[in-house]
This record gives C-alpha cells, sequence and structure tokens, in this order.
C-alpha cells in the first residue's frame, strides 16, 4: 500500500480526543483503507470518525432524504463502525450531504474539527475519490490529509462492499 | 360516466415481453367477446410481436411532421369516437411530437380512460420519475421520458412482466428484440447483466411496494389500522452512540414502514456544551438525510417526558440505547429500563446495544 503524506497545516490547538476522518462514498471502503485508518487512530489513541458522503443532485433541496443512497450508506457505516469498535476505538461516525463529494467533505469539516484525514484513493475501479476530487482535499483541507491508495494486486472482492449487512 | 379499467404492464427493460403480452391480453379478451382495438402499437420490427397483433383491429394513427421527419402519434380522438371496450395503447411513457393534444402518452390514456374505455398499456421501470437517479446511478444513463408516480397509483393494476437477465440476453443475441448489430452494442452497454440484475430489483421493488400499499387501505378498517400502525421513538443525546441509535431505528422503520421521530430530553436549565453543540448538529443532520423528524423537549424526569412525549406522537416504539448508569443508582432510584418498561405501558422498548461487543460466534 502506498500512503502519501501531506502535512497541510498545522491543526488547531483544542481539548479532547483527536479525531481521524475517514469519508468515503459511492457504496464500498476498502478494508485496506478501513484498517490504515482504525491503526492511525489507535496510535494517536483518537476517535474514528467514518463519514459517507451522499450526493444529492440538484433539483433536489441538500437535506432531501435520498432513499436509495441512505440504504446504501446504513448497513456500510454500521459495518465500518462495527470494525472500529472492535479495534477498542471510540467512533463518531457521520453522514453528509452536498452536490459532490468534495462539497459535502467541505460542509463536514467547515462544523466540526478533525485532527487528521485519510482518504482512499481509488484503485481498480473502486469507488475511492477520483483524481481531481484528491487534488482538491490535499489543497484545501484544514488538517493533514493521508491519501491510501490499497494494494492493487487485492481481489475486488475482499473490498468492504454494500452487501456487508450481517452486522445489522 | 365511469372510468375504464387501467392495467399495467411493467418490466425491467426493453425485451421483456411487455408489447407481446398486451397483445395476447387483447387477443384472449376479444376470443371472450369484447370489442378490442389497438389504439398505439410499437412493432419494434419483431415479427412475433407483428404476428400477434394480426388480426386485431388497429386505429388509424395521425401524421405530424417534425424537423423534416414524418412522426405517427396515437390518434387520441379517433380512438375515443370509435369506443371500443378495451384499447391497446403501448409506451405510456412516450414523448408526443409537438402539437398534439398532449405533451405526453399517459396524458391520451387518461383521455381514453375518461371517455369510459378500458386500457391496457405497458412501460419499462426506468420511466418512473422517482426512479430517475437510482437509474443514472446505476446504469449511467439518464432517462429522458419519465412519468410521474402517480400514474402507477391510480392504475387499477400494475402487473409485473418478468425475465431473467440471462434469458433477456439469450433474446438479445438471438435478434428477438433488436437486429444484430444493435443487439451487440446494447449487450456491451445497458444490457449488461449487472445493469439488468439492477434493473430487475428496482422494477420487483416497485411492484412489491405497489401491491403493499393496495392491499393495505383495503385491509385496514380504521380501528386496526390504529391498532396495527407502528411509529418509532428514537430517544437520543448529545453523544456519539446517538447516531447508532438513529440509523438503527432507521432501519427497523424500513422493516415496519414507520415514521420515526428522534428526540433529546434536554434537562432542565441545561446548556449544550461545544462538544454536545456539535453532537446535536450532526444529529439533526442525519435526521434530515433519513427523514426521522427531530425533536428537542426540555424535562426533569426522562420517563415522565418520554411518556408525554410518545402520547402526543402516537409512538408505538421506543428505541434507547444502553444506559449508562452507574451500579449504585439502578439499585437505589431503579434501573432507567426498567422505569421505562413500568411507566410506558403498550410500548415496545428496543435497547439499542454495542454490537462489537457481542460474543463471538462459536464455530
Amino acid at each position: 500500500m502506498s500512503v502519501l503524506t501531506f502535512f497541510r497545516r498545522r491543526p488547531p490547538r483544542h481539548s479532547g480526543p483527536k479525531r481521524v476522518l475517514v469519508p468515503f462514498t459511492g457504496g464500498e471502503l476498502d478494508p485496506v483503507v478501513l484498517d490504515a485508518a482504525i491503526r492511525v487512530a489507535q496510535a494517536e489513541d483518537a476517535t474514528l470518525v467514518p463519514a459517507y458522503l451522499i450526493v444529492t443532485p440538484l433539483e433536489y433541496a441538500l437535506d432531501t432524504p435520498m432513499q436509495h443512497e441512505v440504504a446504501v450508506a446504513m448497513p456500510l457505516l454500521e459495518a465500518v463502525e462495527h470494525a472500529a469498535l472492535r479495534a477498542g476505538l471510540a467512533v463518531d461516525a457521520r453522514v453528509e450531504t452536498g452536490r459532490t463529494p468534495t462539497h459535502a467533505l467541505h460542509r463536514l469539516w467547515d462544523a466540526e474539527r478533525f485532527d487528521r484525514i485519510v482518504a482512499p484513493a481509488p484503485i481498480n475501479g473502486s469507488h475511492g475519490f477520483t483524481p481531481k476530487e484528491l487534488q482538491w482535499i490535499l489543497v484545501h483541507a484544514p488538517t493533514e490529509t493521508l491519501i491510501l491508495r490499497p494494494d492493487p494486486t487485492l481481489a475486488k472482492g475482499f473490498r468492504l462492499a454494500r452487501t456487508l449487512d450481517a452486522v445489522a | 360516466m365511469e372510468r375504464g379499467h387501467y392495467r399495467i404492464l411493467v418490466g425491467m427493460a426493453a425485451g421483456v415481453g411487455k408489447t407481446y403480452r398486451m397483445l395476447l391480453e387483447g387477443r384472449r379478451a376479444k376470443d371472450e367477446g369484447r370489442d378490442v382495438v389497438i389504439g398505439y402499437l410499437e412493432p419494434h420490427d419483431r415479427p412475433e410481436t407483428a404476428a400477434l397483433a394480426d388480426g386485431l383491429e388497429v386505429v388509424p394513427r395521425l401524421r405530424t411532421e417534425h424537423g423534416g421527419l414524418e412522426l405517427e402519434e396515437m390518434d387520441v380522438d379517433a380512438v375515443i369516437s370509435r369506443k371500443p371496450q378495451l384499447a391497446l395503447v403501448d409506451e405510456l411513457a412516450h414523448t408526443n411530437a409537438s402539437g398534439m393534444r398532449h405533451e405526453k402518452r399517459y396524458q391520451d390514456i387518461e383521455d381514453v380512460l375518461g371517455a369510459g374505455i378500458d386500457v391496457i398499456s405497458t412501460v419499462n421501470v426506468q420511466h418512473l420519475e422517482s426512479l430517475n437517479d437510482a437509474i443514472f446511478e446505476l446504469t449511467g444513463v439518464r432517462v429522458r421520458e419519465t412519468f410521474p408516480d402517480r400514474v402507477l397509483d391510480e392504475a387499477d393494476e400494475v402487473v409485473l412482466v418478468d425475465l431473467s437477465p440471462e434469458e433477456l440476453q439469450e433474446r438479445l443475441r438471438t435478434g428477438k428484440v433488436y437486429p444484430a448489430a444493435r443487439a451487440e452494442v446494447a449487450l456491451e452497454n445497458f444490457f449488461r447483466k449487472d445493469n439488468l440484475a439492477a434493473l430487475r430489483e428496482l422494477v420487483l421493488r416497485e411492484v412489491a411496494e405497489d401491491v403493499e400499499a393496495r392491499r393495505q387501505p383495503a385491509a385496514l378498517e380504521p380501528f386496526s389500522k390504529y391498532a396495527v400502525a407502528e411509529r418509532i421513538l428514537a430517544l437520543v443525546e448529545p453523544q456519539p452512540k446517538s447516531q447508532r441509535i438513529m440509523r438503527r431505528a432507521w432501519r427497523s422503520a424500513q422493516r415496519l414502514n414507520a415514521e420515526i421521530d428522534a428526540v433529546w430530553v434536554r434537562p432542565d436549565g441545561h446548556e449544550p456544551s461545544e462538544e454536545e453543540a456539535t453532537q446535536l448538529a450532526a444529529l439533526r443532520r442525519l435526521a434530515g438525510v433519513l427523514g426521522i423528524h427531530f425533536l428537542e423537549v426540555d424535562g426533569g424526569n426522562l420517563v415522565d417526558t418520554v411518556r408525554r412525549v410518545a402520547a402526543e406522537r402516537g409512538s408505538t416504539y421506543v428505541f434507547v440505547g444502553t444506559p449508562d448508569e452507574s451500579r449504585r443508582r439502578e439499585i437505589f432510584g431503579g434501573s432507567l429500563l426498567s422505569r421505562m418498561v413500568r411507566e410506558l405501558p403498550g410500548l415496545d422498548v428496543r435497547v439499542v446495544a454495542d454490537r462489537a461487543k457481542r460474543e463471538e460466534r462459536a464455530e
């Protein structure tokens, strides 16, 4: 797995545990990325914040309940939260809406503090952020950002896909 | 005049046999002695379909010109003045050429039904307005010819014409749907197996929901409806675990076909800290995404306040997280859960646990 680390700005001083944001979208999160995010959070004794980003089409209000997207997001968030809790981490999951994944991300970090962001890059047709979106994140993220590129030799079936519904 | 009977044959994609089935039903009706006409037929150059239409009266179409092209549309006036008992009208989502009586064919059909004529029509699920975004996400194709959901709701019958993705692909390969050159392109694009499987799931779900919606009003008298209707009340606090309570409540609500309220009972005089305000804002955002009604209520006594809110909202289920109570408080004050069960009669109480703490299943 390749790890690109970008030290953008010094995180603001604050009280309380650190918060590691793992944004994802499109119905899957690579377990390698999740595993790395969990290890980062463990090392820093931080709270893991998995955040599912929902893209709301322009013809709908931003807060319109999007049944189809939500039906994908809820079991996936449950599974991610389950994995993190199993690892002994504190978890504080989120769902955020936006016109694009980056818009949703911007809304999220405008509303809350994060000390580190772990973002998945796409590989083998998976649903990570696109190169353009990653570039945007690196330019605009208010804190340190890790872009994780999973091992391309991993089979697609290994991913924590939307069908992972067993925990709920 | 009594409105005609409306039967819609719905399928996951072109080629599943909707038009064939419509004609088959038309022929059967004719054999039974009913007066049947074809109001509009899309033959799609399919020999089997054309053969089935043979012998059924066809109401002549209206011809019009648009951008140098000669177009043909259903002649609504001709169908109505012909006064058949049953009209077969293909492709209800079709957009008419400009200058026609209506913009859409489903509007033409409403006029025919209004004249007391029964109609059998056909449509593919991707044209349903509410599914437009889902179809785009699944297939990458933005469908422009859509029809409102109310058309299905108002139909007397919605019938699924089903075929497995494999069978439909086989029909394509053997040229039964499109000519060979077009079929090849179709198989690599819209008619890919994963696309078809997703579309099939959508159409099955849509028809199942339609069946459910039709079953309920007839089966449930006002009193029994009140007795079986579910409404969930999720008790939340400005804490991360409340996200899980709301998600679980939402998932249960999907199965119960229930509305959900989430309530935070704010202790009297309590001002949320900065951290609590952040958590509350996140809970409100989640509530918006999930279609949950979020309430903030002041109250000194949690159980009393929940009882009052549950009565006001007509709640039947209460979702609560695992309480963080000390053993001493449980012994001297009684546990929150036992007080809830005791003091909220008639309400189901569900404790939302942290499943990561569940014991591993023994192999």
